[in-house]
């Protein structure tokens, strides 16, 4: 009786620390969403009010008329696009990894090893190239990076989903007579359908979540909404509520497609060392 | 969440050892041509900039003077001699010295506090994995606006506590900014260390943790005799990978400080941003650009091999 009270006790306490916890994890996103929702007035009273009297959206209103929804636009289009691209190249060159050992080891690791060059030693000279060939501030220059800076991830997260399939399918496929393209579109794409669409959902959040290559290679026709963001920083406070908005625009997105992929979440942010 | 740990090494030999096919030339082909585009883009934009940075480096290129003419190794030695430089590697490394302890230990105790049975433990989860999918520089804006000496609610707490108004100065003050980035990085980044010690403490072997029990091993003897052996493959990695996104370590102090008070909190990607990008010193940055790279493809492939990350 006295044990199971005890247990109860420390089950009890565990809940309690685990609410804290994850509370005080949330807070900041949840400042940031409130101030979204105030007036003027309301972001700038003191003491701090920690929520509106409603919610009221006209901050939104505001980026969608002056036009600096666009950029969340442009961030789709950037990181769609380059997700689509990334992960067509990079599947079919993880097949040729995971298959034929294309390139032994050495090939694969320093694929992984691409991943981990920090972005501003390269941006630098990519962006005199940038320059020279006029991809400044377009689509398609900063597709081109994006693509590139997620190849070695979508490979080496798709060459760990293809080893994970067994090879027998797609022999039977070989003796049936289907050709080696074939087999990849009919046999080893649909096997490895979660690991592709979990990689995708990655690949696209760290695109569209991206920094300092929208900020080296935009200036006003493709800003992306992480640059968009930056520029209402300043001396001028009166800008809070459209930094809240803005970053909730592009936050909001992300929160509902990785809702929706908990399960490969573990895998997806560990480079697959762990397999959630 | 259930848990198997790094694929069984032999398991994956024995695959990849039948995955060499006695292949017909036509079927060579094959193979190179799934790999060639990729490879392309990666050299295109991996070893052309390397080349490109080699070639200026040797140079002396500013923005007012395009000189092209070979000058040895003169922004080599500009470079050892930039004091500001070696203040901004400093700092580098001073937030990864900082940081990384205190995310490992802070993720490791909530995992251990959400490893056992809890209600709603999904949804604890599900939420608490949230700041990890914040754009970084969205991060740095929320917790700026936090910060705010007057109507953010941080100085209001400390207020609450200390029981009168305090004005804290958090991204100005020199001794309080470093407080306020760390803040801000282990806020963003203590989840993930949370989420992969979680998965790596579900597939600890429950056997080993009852035998010990038996035996009458306590709970600091358990963890260090079997529960941190096992969890440690994990672990290493999510050092790797935090170490490695921390020394390039941007957006958060972008948006904070912008390297400031002066060049206080100014991290080495800090530093190559304003040399290249503000103060246009294209042959200086190049060498910069270039010893980051080399000194982190031996450090990433050394560690590589040391963690069990490799390819094999």
């Amino acid at each position: 009786m006295n044990a199971a009270r005890r247990r109860n006790l420390r089950s009890g306490v565990r809940l309690l620390a685990a609410v804290a916890i994850t509370a005080l994890f949330l807070f900041p996103i949840y400042w940031l969403f409130m101030i979204s929702f105030k007036t003027a007035e309301e972001i700038f009273s003191y003491p701090p009010k920690w929520w509106p009297g409603q919610i009221q959206f006209s901050n939104y209103a505001v980026l969608f008329k002056d036009g600096d929804a666009t950029t969340v636009w442009n961030s789709l289009v950037v990181a769609g696009v380059s997700t689509v691209v990334a992960m067509f190249l990079g599947t079919i060159c993880a097949y040729s990894l995971a298959r034929f050992r294309t390139g032994g080891e050495n090939l694969a690791n320093w694929i992984i090893s691409q991943r981990m060059i920090p972005p501003v030693a390269v941006v630098f000279p990519i962006f005199l190239v940038y320059v020279f060939f006029h991809w400044v501030d377009t689509y398609f220059g900063l597709i081109l990076l994006y693509t590139a800076f997620n190849l070695p991830y979508v490979i080496w997260m798709m060459r760990g989903y293809i080893l994970d399939i067994p090879r027998a399918l797609e022999e039977a496929a070989l003796v049936d007579g289907y050709s080696r393209w074939q087999v990849l579109w009919k046999v080893v794409f649909p096997m490895c359908r979660a690991g592709l669409f979990a990689t995708a959902i990655f690949t696209f959040v760290f695109a569209w979540n991206e920094f300092l290559f929208a900020l080296v290679l935009t200036r006003t026709e493709v800003t992306t909404y992480t640059v968009q963001v930056t520029h209402y920083f300043g001396g001028q406070s009166n800008f809070w509520a459209k930094i809240s908005a803005m970053s909730v625009l592009g936050t909001v997105p992300i929160f509902i497609v990785v809702g929706f992929m908990q399960r490969y979440l573990v895998r997806g942010i560990s480079l697959g060392a762990v397999k959630g | 969440m259930p848990a198997s740990l790094f694929r069984s090494s032999t398991r994956a030999r024995s695959v990849t050892a039948a995955a060499i096919p006695r292949t017909a030339p036509k079927e060579r082909g094959f193979r190179y041509a799934l790999v060639a585009p990729s490879i392309f883009v990666l050299l295109l934009i991996g070893i052309f900039p390397l080349v490109y940075l080699l070639v200026v480096s040797f140079q002396n290129l500013t923005m007012t003077d395009m000189d092209t003419s070979f000058q040895g190794l003169l922004n080599y030695r500009l470079m050892v001699q930039d004091v500001r430089m070696w203040q901004a590697l400093l700092h580098t490394l001073l937030f990864i010295a900082l940081a990384l302890p205190v995310e490992l230990v802070l993720g490791l105790a909530m995992a251990q506090l959400f490893i056992d049975r809890l209600p709603g433990r999904a949804v604890f989860v599900a939420l608490l994995v949230l700041p990890v999918m914040v754009s970084p520089i969205v991060a740095g804006a929320t917790w700026s606006l936090m910060f705010d000496n007057r109507f953010g609610p941080i100085n209001q707490i400390i207020g609450w506590l200390a029981g009168g108004e305090v004005a804290l100065l958090w991204t100005i003050n020199p001794d309080l900014v470093y407080a306020a980035i760390l803040t801000a990085e282990i806020w963003q980044w203590t989840p993930f260390m949370f989420l992969l010690l979680l998965a790596a403490l579900a597939a600890v072997d429950k056997s080993q943790l009852e035998a010990a029990s038996i035996d009458g091993a306590g709970y600091w003897r358990t963890f260090f005799k079997i529960v941190l052996p096992a969890i440690w493959p994990v672990m290493a990695v999510a050092i790797l990978i935090r170490g490695l996104d921390l020394f390039r370590l941007f957006d958060i102090v972008w948006a904070l400080t912008k390297g400031g008070p002066g060049t206080m909190t100014e991290t080495v990607s800090m530093f190559t941003y304003v040399k290249g990008f503000q103060q246009f010193d294209t042959s200086f940055t190049a060498a910069v650009a270039l010893m980051i790279i080399v000194l982190l493809t031996l450090v990433v492939t050394v560690a590589l091999k040391r963690v069990g990350l490799e390819a094999r």
